[in-house]
């Protein structure tokens, strides 16, 4: 009995803080270009010349 | 240089790379006035930030600088696609719910006692009622609106439901009852939530898609002021009695009477017919016209709501409604369904009160009946195998507007195809062998290139197709109506352009051009408006499939007689928009289903008002617009690959209905006799969601 009460409220703070994670990544507006985000890894900041395709 | 902030959208259907989106961003940072831009891959957009000193005007030709056709679009972000968000929202937060109630009451079912199973059934009410008050507002308030105008639909036993089992719980865990049934509302509503999101995520992929593609016609046009001076005015601003200014390439912002110049124009919108129309002053221009040659002076008879366009927009506002009357077969199930489920739930409350079972065990089975009844798998049903579908399609470069559109595509049985840009490409293509040897070809690459005239334009492409090289050439100069004139490095002269300047004859009602190097013969280069590639073949597979198809054409009777003999097809030519209207109303009073593939203004009506429809991407907006599928590229193969997917997705949607009501055969007996704890609702409904998802995936290889 005792371990639940601090098991508990850990298991929800947890799980809370995973929505709260996920509620933010929607709001800054991660989930806008799913396609993009995969791309943009490719592109090389420094250099000025095209990446191969 | 101002610094007032501004964003401008534009729409780049050619963005596909990782090079596109470091190209595009790399070069207009730097320009003057850019703050940043950022490039959407998805939705296939580029978002500027600027100030003052740089418009939309100027970023558009700094775009195409680059390589990248692009087109201005407002940029406030689509309402709609918040409303998606606001499903995510609202998912999240009942997944995260039900997971954890659904720990506790596990718990719960595996034996705890006593003070243990209060205190759970306390923190499942702790996490489940705002979670609920939450994530189920899309469904309090649809039932609400339904009821407030006296109708039922699903929402409002899914909501008397959630509403019910939820106080209900309370109230056993008030009294420090056996049963609660947080966890049974929160998995209802998290299951449905899945159905609803999948359901707007379609329709918004479908909507950025097209938003993506529609090109803008004569926003506005160049204006004379009364002091002589020249204003550029939106085309709602201009009003009947003004004169036009309108540049070779620009589209005519209104109706009106040539005044002064002569050029030709290109009709392709509203008639279909691909020749350009010579016009001089006293003749008649259209809106939405495409001025090819010269300047011309218009006088505008009418403007804005009076024009054409707007009348044509009009009838197909009207023809539309007949298939605004079209009823999914997800609302038909509801109309049938609701009412039975509230029967159904009230009979068993009544039932087990005179059995003698008391009012709380009987408005508990009412409850679990309500419940089980209004299963996820039905809302799921229609939604899932329409997304996956849709998926598909869009990776075959078919996109879906609408949800019904599928429904719609698989009950047709008859196809109607305007000619000139829906069988064939819509440009006029150089017939080949092109007549120029090795010493003309650069040269009249050279001349061709620095032609805006479609003509010159299919010249130059074929040319450049060839791999030719352009010449120098000196004194390059356009002269309108005629053709283009230049001097070689040596002194002689070259013309291209219409074959009688040019000094040859051309047969009457071909596309012909000429060209003359100096003192050789002149050549008669001849163009034709090609067909799609894979016509025949996709009108075959479409006679398979048992959907006969035919022509409906606003062009010659010769024009369209050649493409009809070609494809074997029957024709039918020189039809106006409304007489092509009329035909589609006549095969539907027939109880024909047909399918209208077309792509002009002048196919606006008979697309609102065929039983669902289908344009090219190159299609004119208003085609676009009005048609429930766009397909991408050249060929014409789109037509049956998506047909066949329909009916493959309508019959997958019919085994989920099956299976659906599978499930409440078995279910239902069990809920009215009062056996369901709600460990077996619990199981049933996540059964049968998953059951029919599954079902659904089997779509992904439908559009090959």
């Amino acid at each position: 009995m005792n371990g639940l009460a601090f098991l508990i409220p850990a298991a929800l703070l947890l799980g809370l803080g995973g929505l709260v994670a996920f509620l933010w990544s929607l709001n800054s507006g991660q989930y806008d270009d799913l396609d993009g985000a995969g791309m943009r890894i490719l592109i090389d900041e420094d250099e000025g010349e095209e990446p191969p395709r | 240089m101002t610094t007032a902030e501004a964003y401008s959208a534009f729409s780049v259907p050619g963005i596909r790379c990782a090079s596109c989106i470091a190209k595009i961003e790399r070069e207009l940072t730097p320009l003057p006035g850019v703050r940043s831009a950022r490039v959407n891959v998805t939705s296939k957009r580029v978002l500027v930030n600027h100030d003052g000193s740089i418009d939309a005007g100027a970023l558009r030709e700094a775009l195409a600088r680059i390589g990248f056709d692009a087109e201005p679009i407002g940029a406030a972000a689509p309402a709609q696609l918040g409303e998606t968000r606001g499903l995510v929202r609202a998912l999240a937060v009942a997944g995260f719910a039900a997971m954890n109630v659904m720990l506790l009451s596990v718990s719960v079912w595996s034996g705890a006692e006593g003070e243990t199973r209060e205190l759970f059934h306390w923190l499942s009410a702790l996490i489940a009622m705002p979670a609920i008050a939450y994530a189920g507002q899309p469904f309090f308030r649809s039932a609400w609106a339904a009821l407030k105008r006296g109708r039922t639909n699903m929402d409002v036993p899914i909501s008397i439901g959630v509403v019910l089992a939820t106080a209900l719980s309370l109230f056993e865990t008030a009294t420090g009852g056996a049963h609660a049934y947080f966890d049974s509302a929160i998995m209802l509503l998290f299951f449905l939530l899945c159905g609803r999101f999948l359901d707007s995520v379609m329709r918004d992929r479908a909507r950025t898609g097209v938003e993506t593609l529609l090109r803008q016609t004569a926003p506005g046009g160049t204006v004379i002021l009364p002091d002589g001076g020249t204003a550029w005015l939106k085309a709602d601003a201009i009003e009947p009695g003004m004169r036009l200014i309108v540049a070779a390439g620009e589209r005519l912002a209104g109706d009106g009477v040539v005044e002064s110049g002569s050029s030709s124009l290109d009709l392709s919108l509203i008639t279909g017919e691909s020749r350009p129309e010579p016009v001089a002053p006293g003749a008649r221009a259209v809106a939405g016209t495409l001025n090819l040659d010269a300047p011309i002076t218009v006088r505008v008879t009418a403007a804005g709501e009076l024009t054409t366009i707007a009348e044509i927009a009009r009838m197909m506002d009207a023809a539309g409604q007949s298939r605004s009357r079209y009823v999914r077969i997800a609302d038909r199930a509801a109309r049938f369904y609701a009412p039975a489920v509230h029967a159904l739930a009230a009979l068993s409350f009544l039932g087990w009160m005179l059995a003698g079972a008391g009012w709380h065990d009987a408005l508990l089975i009412a409850v679990a009946v309500l419940i089980i009844t209004c299963p996820c798998a039905l809302g799921l049903a229609v939604p899932a195998a329409q997304v996956v579908a849709a998926g598909a399609l869009m990776r075959r470069g078919i996109l879906v507007k609408d949800g019904s559109a599928i429904e719609r595509l698989a009950e047709a049985n008859t196809a109607r195809f305007d000619k000139t840009g829906t069988l064939t490409l819509g440009r006029p293509a150089a017939q080949r062998p092109l007549a120029l040897d090795s010493a003309e070809a650069p040269v009249a690459l050279a001349l061709a290139r620095a032609s805006r005239h479609p003509l010159a334009r299919a010249l130059a492409q074929a040319l450049e197709a060839d791999g030719v090289r352009a010449a120098d050439v000196l004194e390059l100069h356009e002269l309108p109506g005629r053709g283009i004139e230049a001097v070689l490095g040596d002194g002689r002269r070259v013309r291209l352009g219409a074959p009688d300047w040019v000094g040859v004859a051309a047969p009457e009602a071909s596309l012909a051009t000429a060209f003359r190097l100096g003192d050789a013969p002149p050549r008669l280069l001849r163009f034709a408006d090609a067909l799609r590639p894979g016509a025949a073949q996709a009108l075959a597979e479409l006679r398979g499939i048992g959907i006969d198809s035919a022509i409906l054409s606003g062009d010659r009777a010769e024009a369209v007689n050649s493409v009809a003999r070609e494809l074997g097809i029957p024709a039918a030519a020189q039809l106006t928009p409304d007489a092509k209207l009329e035909r589609i109303e006549a095969l539907r009073s027939e109880g024909q289903h047909v399918l209208m593939v077309g792509d002009g203004l002048n196919d606006g009506p008979a697309l609102a008002a065929g039983h669902v429809s289908m344009a090219p991407a190159s299609a004119s907006d208003v085609g676009q617009t009005a048609a429930d599928l766009v397909f991408l590229g050249d060929g014409l193969e789109p037509v049956p690959v998506a047909v066949r997917a329909a009916r493959r997705t309508l019959r997958v949607v019919r085994q989920n209905f099956a299976l659906a009501i599978a499930y409440n055969v078995f279910a239902v007996p069990l809920a009215i006799a009062g056996q369901v704890t709600p460990l077996i609702a619990a199981l049933a409904m996540s059964g049968s969601s998953l059951i029919v998802v599954a079902n659904s995936l089997r779509l992904r290889g439908s559009a090959r």
